[in-house]
């Protein structure tokens, strides 16, 4: 168990260049490059199968890449891999935690086979659990845990060693909302104490909350990389939406606004959507237009593109939409490797 | 060296633990064979005609034997979850000794099978069941026994690994390694087999290692070298399923 935050080097503490790794015929990732400095998040976003979990496999040590280079903390992955494991902490998208033993009992086992003692392991647990709100269900095997406790359990068990660098592999799949925010907050007091935590999510407001970057990643590739504004600026101006009182005025509405973009406006669900040429009196002119033509709005708004919006851009499809697809289909996580 | 056997205590130790906590399992495991044990020596005792020994003496090292090859399918349960669960990746992404959560599994087997051996013996003795050794011969045929208990939990480590649901697991072991106890010397003279059978019972590890176990329990006279022959097998199996099921360790990934 070490004490010291950062690496000896003052280089980043995630560093992966031209990152290949293939199942069979499957190509999981073609080609990723990824950074992170220390004390910062980074957010890997994308929908399943994209390749976020294969990529955080590769950089935990749970898979040998085809080709690339990842350093983690200043340790090569693959040839300092027994070193590395003393400087991670990795929470995954299951709650990785005996469910037969209490809560401070997988916390000392953690602890003791990070190499700690029983006795500093004992004391570590006591810290992890008092900070991560389960003093109360300390003792009680985690089976009887809420998803909500499982996942602080989980990620207690991944700073047991308090990591330099912490991975979180879609940490709050599957959280109710409340544990959501919760969760967000543990890590950005993480962060504010100097780990580097690297996220995959495939909720597009995680991403914007916590990550000080984002590397968007599709199909085994980082198709865009930058701050969440830096996105938003790439994929052009402002969004009008239009909610129609009356849906069967859409294709009315989408020639009268037509003319104030350079693209074509998208519709659905009674909702017109526009990216304005220019903002400054985009909304009187909206609401002109509209009048003109006949339209009877509900609702019209100007906003800031989110990042759903930079996913439909670059990928030219919804990330959520996706990821809901796939799961309905298949619940298994991406990878799986056949027996 | 020192760290995997520390790990391996560790990880011993949970799985105890896990077993105390919830000890469905290993009620199933102790619950069957004494099934088995009162249907062989009532049901089919009057019928398997065994020279020399009364059929509860004969058939006792038999279904001691049977149930301590199958007392690995909790390793095999108990991985095949871990992987489930996620816990083995977690296990892969802490600096301990590669083979410590496997070593650990098999080795918390030793115990439960120690358990479950008393048990059985306890009930042989009950229905009359009786020893014809010293206090040195019997203790190292339960010595042999949990060797050889210990060679198949590695068998069953990788069967765990490679299968994808504790359901598979269950039905795999037991098509492999159950129709093996039965074509071996545990509840039947081999020389009644038909020809075939017969051949492949006497190399059967199985005929081994129960032979040995009633030279040493029943003074039962068998070949010189069975007993050392029984204890060749155990290490063999050890030799190849220890490795194999590590390096699939190494390369397993949660599903």
């Amino acid at each position: 168990m070490r004490a010291i935050k950062t690496t000896t080097s003052s280089g980043p503490a995630i560093e992966v260049v031209g990152l290949h790794k293939a199942f069979g015929d499957v190509q999981a990732l073609a080609g990723v490059d990824l950074e992170a400095q220390p004390g910062t998040v980074l957010g890997l976003l994308g929908p399943n199968g994209a390749g976020k979990t294969t990529a955080v496999r590769v950089m935990t040590t749970l898979l040998r890449p085809d080709a690339g280079t990842v350093r983690v903390a200043g340790l090569d992955a693959v040839r300092d891999a027994a070193a590395l494991r003393e400087r991670i902490g990795l929470a995954g998208q299951y709650a990785a935690v005996d469910e037969n033993l209490t809560g401070t009992e997988n916390l000392v086992m953690v602890g003791r086979l990070y190499g700690a003692s029983r006795r500093s392991a004992r004391r570590r647990a006591a810290e992890l659990i008092e900070r991560f709100d389960l003093v109360e269900a300390a003792d009680r095997p985690a089976k009887t845990y809420s998803g909500g406790m499982r996942r602080r359990l989980d990620l207690a068990a991944a700073l047991v060693a308090a990591p330099p660098v912490l991975f979180l592999d879609e940490p709050t799949t599957g959280l109710d909302p409340r544990s959501r925010l919760e969760l967000w907050s543990v890590v950005e007091q993480l962060v504010a104490d100097g780990t580097t935590v690297l996220l995959t999510t495939q909720y597009l407001d995680e991403a914007d909350r916590l990550a000080h970057r984002i590397a968007v990643i599709d199909h085994g590739r980082v198709i865009a990389d930058g701050t969440a504004d830096s996105l938003k600026d790439r994929i052009g101006g402002e969004r009008l939406e239009a909610t129609l009182a009356d849906p069967s005025q859409t294709a009315s509405a989408v020639e009268a606004l037509a003319p104030m973009s350079d693209e074509p406006p998208g519709a659905g669900d009674g909702v017109v959507r526009v990216v304005v040429r220019q903002r400054n009196g985009a909304l009187v002119e909206a609401v002109r237009r509209l009048d003109e033509a006949g339209v009877d709005v509900e609702d019209l708004a100007l906003r800031r593109p989110t990042l759903d919006d930079v996913f439909l851009t670059l990928t030219g499809h919804a990330a959520e939409e996706r990821a809901e697809a796939q799961r309905r289909t298949d619940d298994r996580p991406e990878e799986v490797l056949s027996a | 060296m020192r760290r995997l056997a520390t790990d391996t205590l560790i990880v011993a130790e949970r799985n105890l633990v896990r077993l105390q906590r919830a000890p469905d399992l290993l009620l199933a495991f102790t619950v069957q064979p004494i099934m088995f044990v009162l249907l062989f020596a009532y049901v089919f005792g009057g019928a398997i005609n065994t020279p020399g020994f009364d059929y509860i003496d004969y058939m006792i090292p038999g279904i001691i034997v049977q149930n301590i090859a199958f007392g690995g399918f909790v390793t095999a349960l108990g991985l095949n979850e871990d992987l489930k669960k996620g816990l083995i990746d977690r296990f892969r992404s802490l600096p301990m000794a590669r083979p410590a959560v496997l070593a650990g599994r098999t080795l918390a087997d030793v115990v439960t099978n120690a358990l479950s051996t008393g048990v059985l013996l306890t009930t042989g003795l009950i229905i009359g069941f009786s020893f014809n050794a010293s206090l040195t011969e019997i203790l190292a045929g339960v010595g042999l026994l949990l060797l050889f208990g210990y060679a198949f939990s590695w068998v069953f480590a990788l069967l765990g690994m490679m299968v994808s649901t504790p359901e598979a697991a269950n039905s795999v072991g037991f098509i492999a390694v159950f129709p093996l106890t039965f074509i071996s010397s545990a509840f039947v003279p081999v020389e009644s087999m038909p020809a075939g059978l017969e051949w492949f019972a006497e190399i059967n590890p199985f005929t081994i290692v129960v032979n040995a176990m009633r030279a040493l329990w029943l003074g039962a006279p068998v070949g010189d070298n069975t007993v050392l022959g029984a204890v060749i097998w155990s290490l063999a199996i050890i030799a190849v399923f220890a490795p194999l099921a590590v390096a699939r360790y190494r390369r397993t990934a949660s599903r």
